[in-house]
């Protein structure tokens, strides 16, 4: 957001929109110019075609809500004026997975990335931390095109230091390790990378690759990587259908993998009838670090 | 103010128009023709005497989102010279060049993709909006159906630009009272439709959607304070007799018979 600042203030032909979402967040840009900044309302799909009528003006448009008023409310919108014309513009959505808690289904994320990673032009990308995402947004700017970036809440893990060099469609491998490749996304990555350390305790060695972009998806590296382990997982918090998990299945089938993969994300018997914080979603999905480990390790010993 | 003589000229290319369209969607076996015989005139105002229609940024914009009324879109933009007689003859078949509905191409003068209803209104706002921050000289019209009304996104727009007072904006309703299944005050009904427009700050003018006199008027006479509104009244399937006011000519594509019926009385 302080990125997003600064370059509001240089670049006149920057559009920040929000449909009355994120309370505090955009005082800044209001300070600098009205005139560029607009809270459109609870009006989710008016957002998405007046970001599609000012891109198609010249500018480059940031859209704001939690993720499914922002893409799954106007998905039409975002699917013809946005995706299809092809158009400079970005959709910042907040609250990945289970992120909003005891708010409730309403309000959980877990269909985004399999809409978003159909549309043409999309490119979908998943931040891991707050410097991931501060990394993001300076590529953001200078991205010509439909850009869909998945935050996760205030607050969430870090992995890095300081902002990363990331590239858009390039897998990033934090750690290597002979026996397990772990393909994770979003706030998975840094839940990956501590399963990563625990199965390195037991012998296991494993190999972290943050998958921070779904869409373009790098099959060749994905499986490269694969080939060159004897068990592959995925962790996301999504859906289990439609996600990272699909996209490494499909690669992993075309390419005739052989060894031992398993898919782990947020499946829908799991939704029902469940309150609780984040945290506390994560547990009942077996998305925490011990979870995953313990899973992992079952897995590893059937092998 | 045209002379008697300037008005037949429009009315000569509003018929040439609508025999184009007969062609287009007699030999494609095409829907709506209803639909896009009843925006012809209006089409023919904005191409032929309002619009700036330069190439440059200070063009003006046109949507057309009633996108199924494209026919007499891609006729009229033939009769500017927008498109070829070639690309004319693409329409709707395999291998060809132009849809059933329209996509964006800013060299044949199409501003956006439409099709699904209740997203033009949003684009032009957008489109008013930058015009207005960047000073510009143009102005933004975008035509949408009555039927097209029912959406909730359309009055999301007619909010937005009511409260933001954008007066580069002119919206065109096609009010033949008719949608794809019946009338529209069966279905759902509309009415007070200008009071509706007004309550939420728009300037609106009623005008007879078939008479060159009266929507020169209209055009000629904006406000420069709040969007526009035109609400046209007009007759779905004009200029044919047996599919005026026939719903039956939403999706119709006349046959052989049909086809030589309609084309007389263009002619005559």
């Amino acid at each position: 957001m302080k990125r997003l600042l600064e370059a509001y203030r240089d670049d006149r032909d920057l559009f920040v929109l929000t449909a009355d979402l994120g309370f505090k967040l955009f005082d800044g840009f209001e300070a600098e110019s009205r005139e560029r900044f607009y809270n459109v309302g609870v009006a989710e799909a008016n957002m998405i075609g007046i970001a599609a009528g000012l891109s198609l003006c010249g500018k480059n448009v940031y859209c704001y809500s939690i993720i499914p008023f922002l893409v799954m409310r106007p998905f039409e919108q975002v699917r013809v004026d946005i995706a299809y014309h092809g158009l400079n513009v970005k959709l910042v959505g907040v609250g990945g997975g289970f992120t909003y808690g005891c708010e409730g289904f309403t309000h959980f994320a877990l269909e985004d990335l399999a809409l978003m990673c159909s549309l043409p032009n999309m490119t979908v990308v998943v931040p891991a931390d707050r410097f991931e995402a501060e990394s993001v947004a300076a590529i953001s700017l200078q991205h010509d095109g439909p850009m869909y970036i998945r935050l996760g809440g205030r607050g969430g893990p870090v992995i890095h230091d300081k902002p990363p060099d990331l590239k858009i469609g390039r897998p990033m491998v934090l750690r290597e390790g002979r026996d397990i490749a772990l393909f994770a996304t979003g706030d998975m990555v840094h839940s990956g990378m501590r399963v990563a350390g625990m199965l390195s305790e037991q012998g296991i060695g494993t190999t972290v690759v943050n998958m921070h972009t779904l869409k373009p998806f790098d099959a060749e590296f994905v499986s490269g990587v694969a080939s060159a382990h004897r068990a592959v997982f995925s962790m996301e918090e999504h859906n289990v259908r439609g996600g990272l998990g699909s996209a490494v299945a499909e690669v992993l089938a075309e390419s005739g993998f052989s060894g031992v993969f398993r898919r782990f994300g947020i499946r829908e018997e799991v939704l029902r009838g469940v309150v609780g914080g984040a945290d506390f979603l994560r547990e009942r999905s077996g998305l925490t670090p011990q979870r995953l480990y313990e899973e992992i390790s079952v897995s590893m010993a059937e092998a | 103010m045209e002379t008697r003589s300037e008005l037949l000229r429009y009315e000569e290319t509003a018929r040439r128009v609508r025999k184009s369209v007969l062609d287009m969607i007699h030999k494609t076996r095409s829907p709506h023709i209803g639909p896009s015989f009843s925006v012809v005139e209006i089409l023919v105002a904005l191409y032929f005497r309002h619009l700036n229609t330069s190439s440059g940024n200070d063009r003006d914009r046109f949507i057309l989102s009633k996108g199924h009324a494209c026919p007499a879109l891609y006729a009229v933009l033939h009769e500017k010279g927008f498109i070829s007689r070639e690309e004319l003859d693409g329409f709707a078949v395999n291998g060809g060049t132009l849809e059933q509905h329209p996509v964006r191409d800013p060299g044949r003068a199409i501003e956006a993709s439409t099709g699904s209803l209740g997203h033009g209104l949003s684009i032009a706002a957008g489109m008013a909006l930058a015009a207005r921050v960047d000073r510009g000289e143009y102005r933004v019209y975008v035509l949408l159906s009555d039927g097209e009304l029912n959406e909730g996104s359309v009055w999301e727009a007619v909010m937005f630009a009511g409260h933001h007072r954008l007066h580069n904006l002119i919206a065109l309703v096609d009010y033949n009272r008719m949608q794809a299944l019946g009338r529209t005050r069966d279905i759902i009904g509309l009415e007070p439709l200008g009071e509706k427009w007004e309550a939420f700050g728009w300037h609106v003018q009623e005008v007879d959607g078939h008479d060159f006199g009266a929507l020169f008027d209209a055009l000629d006479s904006l406000s420069g304070r709040k969007p526009n509104v035109l609400i046209m009244h007009t007759v779905k399937g004009k200029g044919v007799s047996f599919m005026e006011n026939d719903v039956l000519w939403h999706y119709r594509s006349p046959d052989d018979n049909e086809y030589e019926r309609a084309l007389k009385e263009l002619l005559t």
